[in-house]
């Protein structure tokens, strides 16, 4: 009974919430007789995203399927990264002025030199600008996890005479683990948006990020905001999925004593 | 108990003239170990002070006095995870570091210090994964520690699933996985209640007898101390020094039960502690726990 209650409160009011704030929106749309270039009602978008869903998908795959090769490439190469700086000191303070200088370049600004190094019909620059923005938030989160091995554990490693290694493998990283999973929560939303706003600065069309500017372009208003939901949906399951994977794998991490 | 040490399953296969003899090489040795911790600003802080102990095979030692007398710093040492400022430490006459490297010891602390993401099994299986004993091994010595420590039912679960006595019967079995002569325990039921470890205590000692592994005990509480051991050492705290050392005779391990608890000889020996740790004469109620 009390998940069930609980349920109804972590699902049903925010649902509850948005619907509201929708019919308020679609409210004024029509009272104050907005313009659709201003901004068209979420009834005629979602009309719009009905009638085009199959080309809207097309995109979605398109910008998802980019930033997940990102994603992936990313992810890896900043726990690869972190465990490797968090086991050789050196590279880990030779490499911390380099990480905050990237954590600080705007990335996606990196997207047209990127297209004329790998040509401007491949979808690489795409992925690697995607990749770059997620390295960071996960090599961040990912060595200070790290750095979290309880002394306890320290101990008994030491005690096992195990190895660095060792060390690393059954304790230091398992123990990291729901640090790298919220590096790759924050990770996963960047991703999507990397990969779709890289679209922006050229590179072959079909993603959402082109079809938005496209449609946008040609005054098609209610078109470019059914786009801009279906970049917003990819997102929600890009972020929903890690939280899910998130969820599964530290279900034991209760502070046990 | 001499005896049974000696009988005990050895863990790697040592030589038989060695075996022959371990009985007279004691199971710790301290000499003269004084150990002075170097705080901020060059401060100095003395923690053990001449310090002179020696443990024989089978023998339950205990460590008592209050904080900061040193007793968890010398298990410390005596476990190699830190080193005497001077003075020698041997265990089964060699050094605590090659001690250690050769795993002639287990060692239990006070948080149980499981691994979370860890089943029971495979938490207790950790200390023979990282030493390459094979699945097959692994999983016989598993089954019979879990089964030792009453747990069997609980050998899929993980560690949260698990009350902390549990789970410290968890840990003194992943202590017991490579059949150590020794057992370093520091606290290991200073975080549970008192019924849980009035009965995690008589576990202790029936485990103790079944193993016939030498214990070095570390304690706060008299009443433990007395019900545990074979002798009590007791501490005074800055700097940590040996005020005195108790010989508790209860009978041996198998003759220890639950009734003893009630035994006049216990609470002899239990204001015995008491006068050498307030080194006065003792007053109050017997029996009653000073922590």
């Amino acid at each position: 009974m009390r998940t069930s209650a609980g349920l109804s409160r972590t699902v049903l009011a925010p649902v509850l919430l948005g619907l509201v704030a929708l019919a308020l929106w679609q409210l004024l749309v029509v009272v104050f007789e907005i313009k659709p270039f201003i901004v068209p009602g979420p009834l005629a978008i979602g009309s719009e995203f009905g009638a085009n869903f199959a080309t809207v998908l097309q995109g979605a795959v398109v910008t998802g399927g980019n930033a997940l090769v990102g994603l992936v490439i990313g992810g890896i190469a900043g726990i690869l990264f972190a465990i490797l700086a968090a086991l050789v000191r050196v590279l880990d303070e030779l490499s911390a002025a380099v990480v905050a200088a990237l954590a600080v370049v705007p990335i996606v600004a990196l997207a047209p030199v990127l297209y004329t190094m790998f040509g401007a019909g491949a979808e690489t620059a795409r992925q690697l600008v995607a990749a770059i923005a997620v390295f960071i938030p996960v090599y961040i989160n990912t060595l200070r996890g790290l750095r979290q091995v309880r002394p306890v554990h320290r101990d008994l490693m030491h005690v096992y005479a195990a190895s660095a290694w060792q060390t690393t493998r059954t304790v230091t990283v398992p123990g990291a683990l729901p640090f790298i999973f919220t590096g790759l929560r924050i990770a996963s939303s960047l991703a999507v948006i990397s990969a779709l706003i890289a679209e922006y600065f050229g590179g072959p069309v079909g993603g959402l990020g082109k079809s938005i500017t496209s449609a946008a372009s040609s005054s098609n208003y209610n078109l470019a905001w059914a786009y801009v939901l279906g970049a917003i949906l990819v997102g929600l399951v890009f972020y929903c999925v890690t939280l899910a994977i998130e969820k599964f794998a530290t279900r034991h991490y209760q502070p046990a004593t | 108990m001499s005896e049974a040490s000696v009988s005990s399953p050895e863990p790697q296969p040592a030589a038989p003239a060695a075996e022959v003899r371990d009985v007279e090489v004691p199971a710790v040795e301290v000499r003269g170990v004084d150990k002075i911790f170097t705080g901020k600003k060059k401060a100095t802080v003395t923690a053990l002070e001449e310090i002179e102990l020696t443990v024989a095979p089978g023998e339950f030692v205990s460590l008592i006095g209050p904080s900061g007398c040193g007793k968890s710093t010398l298990l410390r040492l005596i476990a190699d995870l830190d080193t005497p400022s001077t003075g020698t430490i041997t265990v089964f006459g060699k050094t605590a570091r090659q001690a250690r490297i050769d795993q002639e010891y287990g060692i239990a602390f006070q948080q149980a210090g499981l691994l979370p993401w860890r089943t029971v099994t495979a938490n207790i299986e950790l200390p023979l994964e990282l030493h390459g004993v094979g699945s097959a091994a692994r999983k016989a010595r598993s089954a019979e520690l879990l089964a030792l420590v009453g747990l069997s039912d609980f050998a899929d679960n993980y560690p949260d699933q698990l009350s902390g006595g549990m789970q410290q019967r968890v840990a003194i079995a992943r202590s017991l996985a490579e059949s150590p002569r020794l057992l370093l325990m520091d606290e290991p039921f200073g975080a549970l209640d008192e019924m849980t470890r009035e009965r995690m205590q008589t576990e202790l000692v029936r485990i103790c007898a079944e193993t016939g592994a030498a214990v070095v005990f570390v304690t706060h509480s008299i009443p433990e101390a007395v019900y545990l051991s074979n002798r009590v050492v007791v501490m005074s705290p800055r700097p940590g020094r040996i005020r005195d050392i108790l010989t508790v005779s209860l009978g041996s391990a198998s003759e220890r039960g639950e009734q003893l608890r009630e035994n006049e000889a216990f609470f002899e020996n239990v204001s015995k502690v008491r006068e050498l740790l307030h080194g006065e004469a003792p007053v109050g109620i017997r029996g009653v726990e000073t922590r």
